[in-house]
Parts: C-alpha cells; structure tokens; sequence
C-alpha cells in the first residue's frame, strides 16, 4: 500500500518533470532579427521592445514595421522572412528539431507585406507551415512567396 | 456650392465607413527560387475557396468580398510592388564541408583555406550565427566516433576563433558516422566523410 503511494509520487515527479522540460524548449529563440531600417517593434508578453540587428525572436512575438521601417528573420529552421513598410507580422507558433527537421511554424500577416523563403521545416513536413492573413490560409511547398495585405482597407 | 460640398463630403465619409467595414484586399505571388524553379503555395479564403499558384510570378489578388482572381506578375512588378520587403531579406544561409585527416582532429592541408573564406562569409553578415557540426567515416566503434566527430566540430570552431570570430557566435555538435556524405559498409575509410559542416547564416 505505502509502496504504491510511493509509485504514484514518482510518477507525478516524472509528470512534472517532462511538463518542465517542454517549456524549457519552447522558451528557445525561433529565430535573429538580421536587418533593421527605420522603427521596428516587437511585442512580448504585453510590453514593446525596440528591434535591432541580433535581436532574438520567440514564439508568440508580434513584429510591426513603421512607414519607412522594414525588416528581415531569418528562423531557426532557415525559414527567411523579410516584412516591408508598414507591416505587422504575428509569429503564432514556432517549433523545430534541428536533429530532425521536425517542427512547426504558423504564423500571420495582418497588415504590409511579407517575403517568405521557406527552410527546412516546410521540406520536412510541409503541412505544418502555415501562413494567414485575416481573410486567407496559405499551405507551402518549399518555396518562395509573397503576401500583402492593404492595409488601406483595413 | 457649400450644399455639394456637404453632399461630397458625405458620399466621401460613406466611402470610409465602408472600407473600415469590409476586410483587406489581399494578394499572394508565387516567387522563382536561385535555380529559377518555384515550388507552390495553396492560398484558400476562410470563405472555401481556394487556388493552386505552382508557376514562378503566378498570383491570386482577392477582393475585400473574399473572391479569388489569378494575376500575372513579373520580376520588375514585383521587384517595383515590394521593394521594400525584398530588401529586407537576409542574406540566405550557406554551408560549407571542411575536410579532416583520416581518424583525427586536424583540418587537411586541402581544407585548410577555407577557414579564410568562411571568416570572409562570415564577416559580410549582421548577426551572424554558426553552427559546426562533426563527423566521421565509419572506422571504429559507434562511441569512438561520436567522441572524434565532436573533436572535430571543436577544433574547427578553435580556428574559426583563432581568425577573429565571436566565440559566443559559434555553436558546435558531433553527429559521429551517422551521416555519411558518401554511404559506406562500416569499417570502410571514406576520407570524404571525415568532416565537419559550416552553416552560416
């Protein structure tokens, strides 16, 4: 009886343990900010950080650029994402096992334009890249791209 | 004249409020690759249509009513459409093999001005991230070459340090005889997989 308590503690210690872990890897960077012009913001968690060259970017970050800002990405997998002029990108998800080439990336358009060179996640398994805008879905077959959306009309 | 003003100003108001009302007008284009090959993208409206772009400078505008029109793009309207998207875009990442002596750490004499040319590839890049990864033939144990390979992938990051570049910059792995450049029985020397790969980007 008392053994059994005692296996059932490990076993949530174990349980906990693996939930530590996984948060652990999400907390990884998806990706380096490699160019910068004019004002570009990123949003974590609530709070507004200027971007620079180096500056890293994680899941969950919104990137917006300015009237004369722009800016390039380059993620973890090799995915390359360049937004122009008055852009505003979400990053909703990002995962990558660089053993594996497994992972994930959904991200969002939501106003500006986006350049996409796809990387080794969209090689490895393409249907879980997703890229959005507000009225559209795209699905991606190791390629490049552009999206827009007029902001104009938003 | 002050009543067309009004009547002018309302119609140019009405106007306003229906394009705040109705969602953005949207385009996707499909983009050759370096070789001049595209791949494809599937976009579909989260009204259920959908459209298939699979040839380079195909695209698909879609109206603020959701409808879906193919248009035809080429390199100069786009390159006029987007410029500033496109220059923004990093510089695209590149991999390099450098050759090691059969069962050791030392860079072949071959290889050897390469570390030159990587510091070069290296220095043109703002933020630049470098990943060494180490490998081996399959001469000797599994766990022996597990241990060279990530000798290997150290001694190559000590030159790169060595000619000027950020340590902190440089991250290292070894991947021992699992990932042969040239596929061998085991046992077999293959001097083309004592290796390390550089990836830059």
């Amino acid at each position: 009886m008392k053994n059994q308590y005692l296996l059932k503690a490990v076993l949530l210690l174990i349980c906990a343990l693996h939930g530590g872990a996984v948060l652990a890897a999400d907390e990884e960077p998806a990706g380096t900010i490699k160019t910068v012009t004019g004002s570009v913001t990123i949003e974590r968690g609530g709070q507004k950080l200027a971007a620079t060259e180096g500056t890293q970017v994680f899941a969950a970050d919104k990137v917006t650029t300015d009237s004369n800002g722009s800016v390039g990405i380059t993620l973890r997998d090799n995915t390359l994402l360049s937004a122009g002029h008055n852009s505003s990108l979400s990053l909703n998800k990002f995962a990558f096992d660089p053993s594996t080439h497994a992972g994930a990336i959904d991200a969002t358009l939501k106003r500006g334009t986006l350049s996409v060179v796809s990387g080794k996640i969209a090689k490895q398994s393409p249907d879980s890249v997703r890229f959005r805008t507000p009225t559209t879905t795209m699905g991606v077959r190791g390629t490049e791209f552009i999206i827009e959306v007029d902001a104009t009309k938003d | 004249m002050s009543r067309t003003f009004i009547i002018t100003a309302a119609s140019a108001l009405s106007i306003f409020i229906a394009g705040c009302a109705s969602p953005p007008a949207e385009r996707v284009v499909l983009l050759p690759g370096p070789d001049g090959k595209a791949g494809a993208v599937v976009v579909a409206t989260n009204t259920g249509s959908s459209m298939l772009l699979d040839q380079p400078y195909t695209a698909v505008a879609i109206n603020n009513q959701g409808r879906l029109n193919a248009v035809r793009e080429d390199a100069a309207s786009v390159r006029a459409r987007y410029q500033s998207a496109l220059d923004a875009q990093p510089a695209r990442p590149v991999s390099f093999s450098v050759f090691f002596v059969r069962g050791k750490d030392e860079i072949t004499m071959e290889s050897k001005p390469l570390v030159e040319k990587l510091k070069a590839e290296i220095a043109r890049r703002p933020a630049p991230e470098i990943m060494v990864i180490g490998h081996t033939d399959r001469v000797g144990s599994d766990a022996s070459n597990d241990i060279l390979s990530l000798k290997r992938a150290e001694a190559m990051r000590n030159a790169l340090v060595k000619a000027g570049i950020a340590a902190s910059s440089i991250s290292i792995a070894g991947r021992g005889e699992r990932e042969p450049l040239v596929p061998t029985a085991d046992e077999v020397a293959e001097p083309k997989n004592c290796r390390v790969e550089v990836n830059v980007r």
